[in-house]
């Protein structure tokens, strides 16, 4: 088949990440052919401040050298504009007369300086500040001059101030309002930036507009409109930027502000005509910002590589000022309406200002000013629509303040040395992190987890991951975006999927993924075990359960270890034995030749260093004492610690053991999104922890207080009350009800800890509390899912089942 | 080359699953796609050793039960980022028979 043509009409960040984009999908599927007309590879702009200011070269900014489109197959024409597009011809023709045939088209162009009309802006020495030459020109200018004047107080005049000023000139800013980066900041912290400035030397004119340049050919001088003037050698006009559309226009695209384009990122007048980044209008926004535009080409690549199921819905941005020692961010609607409550925390002394909009507790805008270590946390809370109830009284102290043993107070990551470790899981330094992020040029957490590891397992540090890049890459990283799917074989998300299950009826993984459009026939691991779970929890009596889509721990009933070989837990209900289990345990260990036993945190006793076809037949034995298999290794119920309680114990006020018991019974088996346990406290002493496990039961004099979202693990949360209940019967029902909740609802791999905090405890109660109906019928649905789940693996192994997953061929040559 | 050897029935490895091998000399873990193609690996991951045979199938991909590193079966090599490879050993199947050749490990190609 002949390949078509595809052209890209810009060689800037957005239409390069198309093109990136659309490599990894489909490689073969065009020719293409790049015009840029900058004499230039692509470079990242957005980088051009810390040029400005000699904290970088232009090599440290190139993003693709001109080997990568060789080695793409990709012709690249630098240095040449394209001046026409015939659209009936389907061609483009360039200022040199080079023409080329497209079947398909990106017009990537950008925007422009916008360049006040003032008489006398086009003597020597008025720019923009847009690309490598209005670079060249400022630090041109610096060498043989003094006095510069940037007009625009907004995110661009100030970082080209700071830059000309670290270049030894004088620098005056001249802004039209009273308050600085008014689009990005309220007055507080715009106060607080403009004292900051001025103590480094900056200049401020305030509310003044300017008349005219003065000068003869070079610019020599501003004269305001109320009349005075100040001497200028350069003048940078930095009021904003237009999208660059001329090409587009006399192309006869329809523009408004931007060209105009649909959720698929093409233009609305030509399917066959993409247009990307800067240059156009989408939904009537036109984004100046790096995050929406890596969103739109990866929009755009999907559809050039014939998926066509992604869409762009828009991008919720936020921004930091990438000026060195100046911490600022602000993200979402700052201002408030008077629908919305202000939280704001001052201290002008030390300089930190920090100012969340809240509406129905959740955060709407952020602004911050000094301290900016948690901005990243905001955002993601905003765009997640975090119900932020439970921990409204100390949010505005941090991330690190929530009693969470992975952030210490002294994870300032902008202030840790190199050698910091970031990453516990895989002992990744902030050092490691920051190089691959400069030397590799990634934008996006995912790029950082795949190259570094770091945040790729537990992903506890995943924030502080995301702080770092937000500070290295300087400003607007790729953040991720607003909706997450469910992984990279699909673009629907958990819920969209879970609920399409439920209405479609889907009830195979083959029907799910014809449904969903699945980019990948059989899965991935990600994908593979979660739509398994989901079956599972939908069609509880239907599905046929496929261990090839399980983590091999699940399918053979036992934990993997470093050396291949696994450890095994029978399980003790409630942690109760009898001298004549501990001798059949033991029996077993001395016959097996077990090397290691341990008596793990849920009372139960695990026994190591056991080979895999061993496993059937230590099972049989362990099934003939009476074992049944302690699912230690599921993303399944595990264990219910309990304490003695008020059988043996002088404070006990329940039977807490007997409770626990009872639990367990009603609860083995069940599988869960992730690993789920339950501890019963016989009182508020609570030597069973309760009040950090999944349920957690606190027996009082008067009856039981029922705790849930509680975790012991990577990140240490304290559970939340639910209700008191009076009777064990009623213990059970919530519980079972609780269970089902959380089965039904959280995402796969979503412990009940994070998903209490994503959805609010509200929601939670709502569903138990809130109507007695309601949790009947969830404590049925989970009776049910109990009926086929509550089946001792381990028996049916013994017996022969899936025997050849534990039987390894032997070859004697 | 070495002749060779019958191993398994093709309908005795699962779909998207694997049966090991044990020899004289090394563990090789034998996998069968969804597509019914067969390859034949080293069942040891290049990065620390795991066991391979374990892992989750994905189209000619199997992800590591320990640390979640890929491995392209064509080729033995792990995907990028990460880098390394396994031994990959010649596998064919005539009349639903598995049939694998046991070259030395210099012989085995590996990326």
């Amino acid at each position: 088949m002949l390949k078509e043509n595809l052209v890209l009409i810009g060689n800037g960040m957005a239409g390069v990440r198309t093109l990136e984009e659309l490599l990894k999908l489909a490689p073969d599927a065009y020719n293409i052919t790049v015009f840029g007309e900058e004499p230039y590879g692509n470079y990242n702009r957005i980088m051009l401040s810390p040029v400005l200011a000699s904290e970088k070269t232009i090599e440290q900014i190139m993003l693709n050298s001109e080997q990568w489109y060789v080695d793409n197959g990709i012709t690249l024409h630098k240095g040449k504009k394209v001046e026409q597009i015939n659209r009936a011809r389907r061609e483009v023709i360039a200022s040199d007369g080079t023409v080329a045939k497209y079947d398909r088209l990106i017009i990537a162009t950008g925007s422009l300086s916008f360049m006040l009309p003032l008489p006398g802006a086009d003597k020597q020495g008025v720019i923009g500040f847009r690309d490598i030459k209005d670079v060249d020109t400022m630090l041109e200018a610096a060498r043989n001059h003094q006095h510069a004047v940037v007009i625009g107080g907004g995110l661009l005049g100030l970082e080209a101030a700071n830059g000309l000023m670290k270049q030894g000139m004088d620098v005056t800013v001249v802004h039209l309002l009273d308050t600085l980066m008014e689009r990005q900041l309220d007055k507080p912290a715009a106060t607080m930036l403009q004292k900051s400035l001025e103590e480094r030397g900056m200049k401020f004119l305030m509310e003044h507009s300017t008349a005219e340049i003065l000068g003869n050919e070079r610019v020599t001088g501003i004269r305001f409109k109320n009349g005075t003037e100040i001497p200028a050698d350069l003048v940078v006009m930095a009021v904003g930027i237009k999208p660059n559309i001329e090409l587009g226009k006399a192309a006869g695209l329809h523009c408004e502000r931007g060209i105009v384009v649909s959720d698929t990122l093409q233009t609305i007048t030509d399917p066959k005509i993409y247009a990307i980044g800067e240059c156009v209008q989408h939904r009537g926004t036109a984004y100046g910002l790096v995050a929406p535009l890596f969103e739109q080409a990866k929009v755009a690549a999907n559809h050039l590589a014939k998926y066509g199921i992604a869409q762009y819905r828009g991008t919720v941005t936020s921004t930091r000022l990438k000026v060195t020692g100046i911490e600022l961010f602000s993200a979402g609607d700052f201002i408030g309406n008077d629908k919305t409550e202000d939280l704001v925390f001052k201290d002008a002394a030390s300089g930190t200002y920090k100012r969340l909009v809240l509406q129905d507790n959740k955060i709407k805008g952020a602004v911050m000013y000094g301290d900016t270590v948690d901005g990243s946390w905001y955002f993601e809370m905003m765009k997640d629509g975090t119900d932020i109830s439970a921990f409204r009284k100390t949010i505005l102290f941090g991330q690190h303040n929530l009693g969470d043993s992975g952030h210490n107070p002294e994870t300032r990551v902008a202030s840790l040395p190199d050698s910091a470790e970031i990453c516990g899981c895989n002992g990744v330094c902030k050092g490691d992190i920051v190089k691959a992020i400069t030397e590799k040029k990634l934008f996006t957490l995912d790029e950082v987890r795949a190259h570094t590891k770091a945040s790729a397992s537990c992903g506890s540090c995943t924030g502080l991951v995301e702080s770092l890049l937000a500070h290295t890459v300087g400003g607007e990283y790729s953040a991720t975006p607003k909706t997450k799917p469910l992984c990279k074989c699909t673009d629907y998300t958990h819920d969209e999927i879970r609920s399409g299950i439920l209405k479609h009826e889907l009830k195979t993984m083959p029907a799910v993924r014809d449904h969903f459009e699945w980019k990948t026939p059989d899965g991935c691991p990600t994908c593979r075990n979660a739509l398994n779970y989901y079956l599972l929890c939908a069609f509880p009596t239907e599905y046929v359960d496929d261990a090839q889509s399980r983590y091999i721990n699940e399918r053979v009933h036992g934990n993997i270890q470093k050396d291949g070989s696994y450890s095994v837990v029978p399980r003790m209900f409630g942690g109760m034995c009898t001298s004549d289990q501990l001798r059949a345990i033991a029996d077993v260990a001395d016959k097996y030749e077990v090397p290691t036993m341990k008596v793990t945190g849920g009372q139960r006793i695990d026994m190591f260093g056991i080979q895999k076809e061993q496993l059937p037949a230590m099972w049989k034995d362990l099934s003939a004492a009476g074992f049944v298999s302690g699912h230690a290794y599921g993303k399944a119920m595990r264990t219910v610690k309990t304490c003695v309680g008020s059988e043996w114990c002088r404070f006990g006020t329940q039977d807490s053991t007997g409770l626990g018991v009872k639990l367990e019974e009603l609860t083995w088996g069940s599988w869960m999104p992730h690993k789920f346990k339950l501890a019963v406290s016989g009182c508020p002493r609570n030597c069973a922890e309760a009040t950090i496990k999944d349920i957690g039961v606190v027996c009082v004099d008067s009856g039981y207080e029922l705790h849930i979202g509680g975790n012991g693990g990577i990140k240490v949360r304290v559970t939340d009350l639910l209700c008191k209940v009076e009777t064990e019967a009623e213990v059970l029902e919530y519980t079972g009800a609780f269970c089902q909740f959380y089965r039904e609802d959280a995402h796969y791999l979503e412990r009940t800890a994070p998903w209490v905090e994503r959805v609010g405890l509200e929601k939670v109660k709502t569903a138990i509390l809130g109507d007695a109906a309601n949790r009947k019928a969830l404590y049925e649905r989970f009776l049910i899912s109990q009926q086929p789940a509550q089946i001792d693996p381990w028996k049916a192994r013994a017996e022969g089942a899936e025997a050849n997953e534990f039987t390894p061929i032997l070859i004697e040559a | 080359m070495s002749k060779w050897i019958e191993v398994v029935e093709l309908y005795k490895i699962p779909v998207l699953g694997s049966r090991l091998i044990k020899t004289r000399d090394m563990d090789i873990a034998v996998f069968r796609a969804s597509d019914d193609s067969v390859f034949a690996v080293r069942d040891a991951c290049p990065h620390r050793g795991g066991p391979l045979s374990q892992g989750i199938v994905h189209g000619h991909t199997v992800t590591c039960p320990l640390h979640n590193w890929k491995i392209d079966l064509h080729t033995g090599g792990a995907l990028a980022p990460d880098r390394g490879c396994t031994n990959v050993f010649p596998v064919k199947i005539e009349d639903g028979k598995v049939y694998l050749q046991l070259v030395t490990e210099d012989e085995a190609s590996a990326c």
